[in-house]
């Protein structure tokens, strides 16, 4: 054995040696109760028994794809997750733009826009929830005031609205994370290119499409990215703002009620392995996309 | 159209060209006055509302009332205090589990040439991103044969789940960024590679394990699913749960004057630490996602 082979053997030692307790704790907190709620999913067992179960093979997944309120679930899920990360996109790239630019007192201003993406989710939502209050709410309020509406609107108790709601406080909690991982790429583009540009006549908007948008592209993707996959597991403000409402209701609030309210661990468990399945997929057809994308250009 | 502009706009005169960067800057500084109230008012309006109670929570002046008696009920309220020291140790000792066992991962990670290396890397990333309601039933079962079902140590162990793919990422691509010169310096005079890691890289992270631990804490003390879930009674609560779960004896009877006041006690030392340290965290933030 080679001096070199025995080092690199004693170097991969270490590693493990140094890798030893993350691995135990992600097997601990991770990939093993992911493996036992796959398990669990083809089992009657219920919550307050876990030992005492049978083998049913899929039946459960089959009784969560014949519910219809988890096709409603999935169904808020998925418009949810494509109207609000479409929003924040939007939001975050116009921000972004904005705060690239130079001007006093940027910093502060940069530091500030953390201030929604730093609360507790409950804490965003329970002030909108009062902002928005029927009765009582400013918004309504200051829309009654300027004659817009003859009375309050009821944003987060109208069927009709409040998935609307739901999106329209997410896109405020989640544009500053947006506005930050854009406005990082925005500064890896050197200012040459736009020197250049300016100095052969190319005018404003054509130096967004053409240079701004392209070269921003990877970090808006990478952001969209992140955001979908957190959006697509979206459970604390819907619950927050509307329990087990149905016209909010999650994939996950779906799953979390059938195991905690309903204590069917079989059926839950298969809920939540439909979850992640579904999320896997999605994943899978981004990253597939984000690929291809670069690949060809 | 915009061709012509560029054209015409070497034939402006001095003042037309000076009123037309006027009108941007101010453009400019509506838009950014524009985003500051959209992203502040609400928190603002929390804090206005917080010091109102009675009669005066329904009218709408824009300034603060000085009347404390929601936060004075809120602090003798032994519930949302007790929520308050729960939620604290439970960010904390996750955050500090997750920095140790981090740092050591990240060093093999990010400075040891070794294969497997980017495989974990990955799998590390994957379960970052994996939705939490996945392992619930399986995490409920650990929980119960560790005996720690409705105590604040279940959701020390469970939050691990969040913080420490989060933290093993993100000290990886810093370690990736530090010089190697010193260390290498070290490992020829015979130092073992804990002790190079504990005195010769320790000491250059400070700024790097600050800033992470910050966003790792912020990770804990916000967590919403695990905490409703794996607790059962309130004085084991933490504050977002206890937050979430605050309602009045009837819908009309919102406690909202003492929701503000919770509201911003538990965003307001989160806040301070976010704008001490914000040029750090935009660094980690950034660095995990923009180079990965």
């Amino acid at each position: 054995m080679s001096a070199a082979e025995r080092m690199q053997r004693q170097q991969n030692r270490t590693a493990w040696l140094f890798l030893l307790p993350l691995i135990i704790a992600l097997v601990g907190v991770a990939i093993w109760p992911l493996a036992r709620s796959i398990f669990f999913s083809f089992t009657d067992a219920f919550l307050d028994a876990p030992a005492n179960y049978g083998f049913v093979g899929i039946d459960n997944f089959i009784t969560v794809a014949e519910d219809p309120v988890f096709w409603r679930a999935v169904k808020n899920t998925l418009f949810f997750t494509v109207i609000s990360v479409g929003l924040e996109t939007l939001l975050g790239l116009a921000i972004a733009l904005l705060l690239h630019r130079a001007f006093i007192g940027r910093g502060i201003v940069r530091a500030a826009i953390l201030v929604p993406w730093a609360m507790p989710m409950v804490v965003s939502t329970r002030i909108w929830e009062w902002m928005l209050n029927d009765q009582f709410g400013l918004v309504n309020k200051l829309l009654v005031t300027v004659g817009l509406v003859e009375k309050g609107i009821a944003w987060t108790a109208e069927p009709s609205l409040i998935l609307y709601t739901v999106i329209f406080i997410d896109v405020w909690v989640t544009t500053p994370f947006m506005v930050l991982l854009i406005l990082a790429g925005l500064q890896l583009i050197p200012e040459e290119i736009y020197e250049a540009a300016e100095v052969s006549g190319v005018p404003h908007w054509k130096r967004f499409w053409s240079i701004t948008l392209p070269l921003a592209t990877p970090a808006i993707g990478v952001a969209m990215l992140f955001r979908t996959l957190d959006a697509l597991r979206m459970f604390d403000l819907s619950y927050v703002l509307a329990a087990n409402n149905e016209n909010t209701m999650t994939m996950s609030i779906y799953a979390r009620d059938q195991l905690i309210s309903f204590q069917d661990l079989g059926v839950g468990s298969a809920a939540s392995t439909w979850v992640f399945m579904i999320i896997g997929l999605i994943a899978i057809l981004i990253v597939g996309v984000l690929r291809l994308d670069r690949a060809t250009g | 159209m915009a061709m012509t502009t560029t054209a015409t706009a070497q034939r402006y005169s001095n003042s037309t060209y000076r009123t037309i960067r006027r009108v941007k800057t101010f453009g400019l500084y509506a838009g950014v006055a524009a985003v500051l109230v959209y992203m502040l008012f609400p928190y603002y309006w929390a804090i206005v509302s917080s010091t109102k109670s009675g009669q005066a929570l329904y009218q709408f002046s824009l300034l603060p009332s000085l009347d404390f008696s929601n936060y004075w009920q809120l602090f003798h309220n032994p519930v949302f205090m007790g929520a308050l020291i729960n939620s604290g140790l439970v960010a904390f000792a996750s955050t500090m589990i997750s920095l140790v066992i981090g740092i050591l991962a990240a060093y093999a990670l990010g400075r040891l040439h070794f294969s497997p290396g980017r495989t974990i890397l990955i799998a590390v990333l994957m379960i970052s991103i994996f939705p939490q309601v996945v392992v619930l039933s399986g995490m409920f079962e650990v929980i119960g044969w560790l005996g720690l079902y409705n105590r604040p140590s279940a959701l020390i162990v469970s939050y691990l789940i969040l913080t420490l793919p989060f933290t093993t990422w993100i000290l990886t691509s810093f370690i990736r960024d530090l010089p190697t010169e010193l260390e290498e310096a070290a490992l020829i005079d015979g130092c073992s590679r804990l002790r190079v890691l504990t005195h010769v890289l320790l000491p250059l992270m400070g700024p790097a394990i600050a800033s992470t631990g910050l966003l790792s804490f912020i990770l804990a003390w916000n967590e919403f699913l695990f905490a409703l879930t794996f607790i059962l009674t309130d004085e084991n609560r933490t504050v977002p749960v206890a937050i979430g779960l605050l309602t009045g004896s009837s819908r009309y009877e919102y406690p909202f004057g003492q929701i503000m006041a919770a509201s911003v006690t538990v965003t307001l030392p989160l806040l301070v630490l976010v704008l001490i340290f914000q040029r750090k965290i935009v660094a980690g933030l950034t660095s995990g996602a923009v180079k990965g």
